[in-house]
């Protein structure tokens, strides 16, 4: 998705000198070409995130569109208050970028999952928030948000990701990738391929299942999701997040205040505290029950 | 004070309309905005290249207060300066106005940047700089600070950053009163060798005193003190400088003057010349 994300960029700051990429010291060899190419477009602040996004404010207030870069926590929660006062409430044009989304570097520890981000990200004001699940999603949400106006979150999977050009991608609406009648599941981000997973096994089993997108976490496709949510018996969402305030949560707020008759639904994410446990981001998903087997067993249960 | 085109004057006015607003609306830090009057008169009355009548001007001076808490004496000085009228001010702090007690931006034209959080202006001024060398602009970037402020980290990323990239056209200016909100800064989280620090960090270093207008006037018409250095003012102020029983004093830091207060304050003010 990384690559994905700088192609894109590059082709953005082609078109207009005044893109700038700050980054907080990282992306190892992701940016020579970048460098190379619009020397002028690119600073590397340091080790210094609050500075960054600071500058970024400045810089964007003077007319730039300005990508702030790092992994996991660092370019989110550790300058929460700097997007917050300087970036959102100025309105800003600071497109946050999170290399690194959920259990991208698991077995680095719990100082680098990114799990709580979208939760405490999509409470702020005057922000939009995009989780893209696939590398054209991360190419057209790339798009979107250096054209939408003010201070915007772009969270990524490290992971390379899948090709999937249909539907077309527009900026809060959800993106249906595989019809049903029984199952739906609403995803964010890489951790959709596990739901691809799971609906073929319920295919299988003879329960029609469909997979969405929904790569706006904010604003949330309202609409789409409550008609969703009356076609179906059970309704899932899957992110590698946790389920209080992120998609789940989202999702909740939508169904509980619409008043519908509501499908069986269920949250599907992290429960159970900090993740103390090492292991790649497969091995995480196994642990937490968010892997294409452990959706479908879930989704079975409530099936029979 | 000595008077230089009408800046003692503005200075008075910014003091006595930070006493009317703070006592009206029943807010802190008169003292905080006493301490920056002079500075403010100075900056406004001669240094800062801004022009009320097209504050967004693209080659205006950039000019941020990163102490939000003394707001009120920049809606002071802008009203003064005639970015939007004088009797606005009556609106500090009170329902359903735009003049909220840390500076705000909103609907309020003069205002950079909205503060109130500390550790926050200087990154953005620094931003400001960059953006003004990288496209050959003309325009400074002025910060106001605390010295209370200096506590915050952030500021000291943007100090290393400023100096890393030679930003002489942005300008810090702390206001050294030496009283934070619950103890003296020496007594809370110490300061010294202030200038040193900055000066080791990679600045221009001046100290000044922060109620000489001819002082101020001067040093802040020579910057950049040095070609390819960002330029820090250690201004020494006086917390609650104009009304004597404020002066020096922590409970000014939140304290409200309060009927014969604000009578004794306000003939303290108006008697300065």
């Amino acid at each position: 998705m990384r690559d994905a994300f700088i192609q894109t960029l590059s082709e953005l700051a082609e078109r207009d000198p005044k893109v700038l990429l700050i980054t907080g010291d990282l992306g190892f060899k992701v940016f020579d070409d970048y460098c190379e190419r619009f020397p002028n477009q690119f600073l590397n602040v340091g080790i210094a995130e609050q500075n960054m996004t600071g500058v970024a404010t400045g810089m964007a207030l003077e007319g730039w569109t300005v990508f702030t870069y790092s992994i996991g926590n660092f370019p989110t929660l550790r300058c929460l208050e700097q997007i917050r006062n300087d970036a959102c409430y100025h309105g800003a044009n600071v497109k946050v970028v999170c290399i690194g989304g959920g259990f991208s570097y698991g077995a680095l520890g719990i100082s680098h999952h990114a799990t709580e981000d979208l939760a405490i990200l999509r409470a702020l004001p005057d922000i939009t928030v995009t989780v893209p699940s696939d590398l054209y999603e991360v190419r057209e949400a790339t798009k979107a948000i250096y054209e939408t106006p003010g201070t915007c979150y772009l969270r990524l999977d490290r992971a390379a990701g899948s090709e999937r050009p249909t539907p077309q991608f527009e900026l809060g609406k959800m993106r249906r990738h595989k019809e049903g009648s029984e199952v739906a599941f609403l995803c964010c981000g890489g951790v959709l391929e596990e739901a691809m997973i799971a609906a073929r096994l319920l295919d299988d089993a003879g329960y029609s299942s469909s997979v969405c997108s929904v790569h706006t976490l904010k604003p949330l496709d309202q609409e789409t999701i409550l008609a969703t949510a009356r076609s179906v018996r059970a309704l899932f969402t899957l992110e590698e997040h946790t389920v209080e305030g992120g998609l789940g949560g989202a999702v909740s707020e939508v169904l509980v205040e619409s008043g519908i008759a509501l499908p069986t639904f269920r949250r599907l994410g992290l429960r159970s505290g900090f993740s103390s446990l090492v292991g790649s981001q497969e091995y995480l998903r196994q642990q937490y029950g968010i892997d294409g087997k452990s959706i479908f067993q879930e989704a079975l249960k409530i099936l029979t | 004070m000595v008077e230089i085109d009408g800046s003692a004057e503005l200075a008075r006015n910014i003091r006595l309309h930070c006493l009317r607003m703070t006592s009206a609306g029943g807010s802190s830090h008169i003292a905080s905005c006493f301490s920056i009057a002079d500075i403010l008169a100075v900056l406004y009355g001669t240094i800062l290249r801004v022009r009320p009548e097209d504050p967004k001007d693209a080659e205006r001076d950039r000019f941020i207060l990163s102490k939000g808490h003394a707001g009120a004496a920049v809606y002071a000085t802008l009203a003064e300066k005639g970015f939007f009228p004088i009797d606005r001010l009556k609106g500090h702090y009170q329902d359903g106005s735009d003049l909220s007690g840390h500076v705000s931006h909103k609907n309020i034209p003069g205002v950079e940047l909205s503060t109130g959080s500390l550790g926050h202006g200087l990154s953005v001024g620094a931003g400001m700089a960059l953006s003004a060398k990288k496209l050959n602009e003309p325009q400074r970037v002025f910060v106001l600070l605390s010295d209370g402020e200096c506590d915050e980290g952030s500021n000291w990323e943007a100090i290393l950053f400023a100096a890393h990239h030679q930003l002489d056209n942005l300008v810090a200016i702390v206001d050294y009163n030496k009283i934070q909100s619950l103890a003296p800064v020496s007594e809370t989280l110490a300061l010294e060798p202030f200038a040193e620090k900055w000066r080791s960090f990679g600045w221009s270093v001046k100290e000044i005193d922060g109620h000489s207008h001819r002082e101020i006037l001067v040093e802040f018409q020579s910057v950049p003190l040095t070609p390819r250095r960002p330029t820090c003012f250690i201004a020494h102020t006086t917390k609650g400088k104009g009304v004597s029983f404020m002066e020096n004093s922590v409970l000014w830091h939140y304290r409200t003057a309060k009927d014969e207060e604000f009578e004794a304050a306000y003939k303290e003010l108006e008697r300065l010349k």
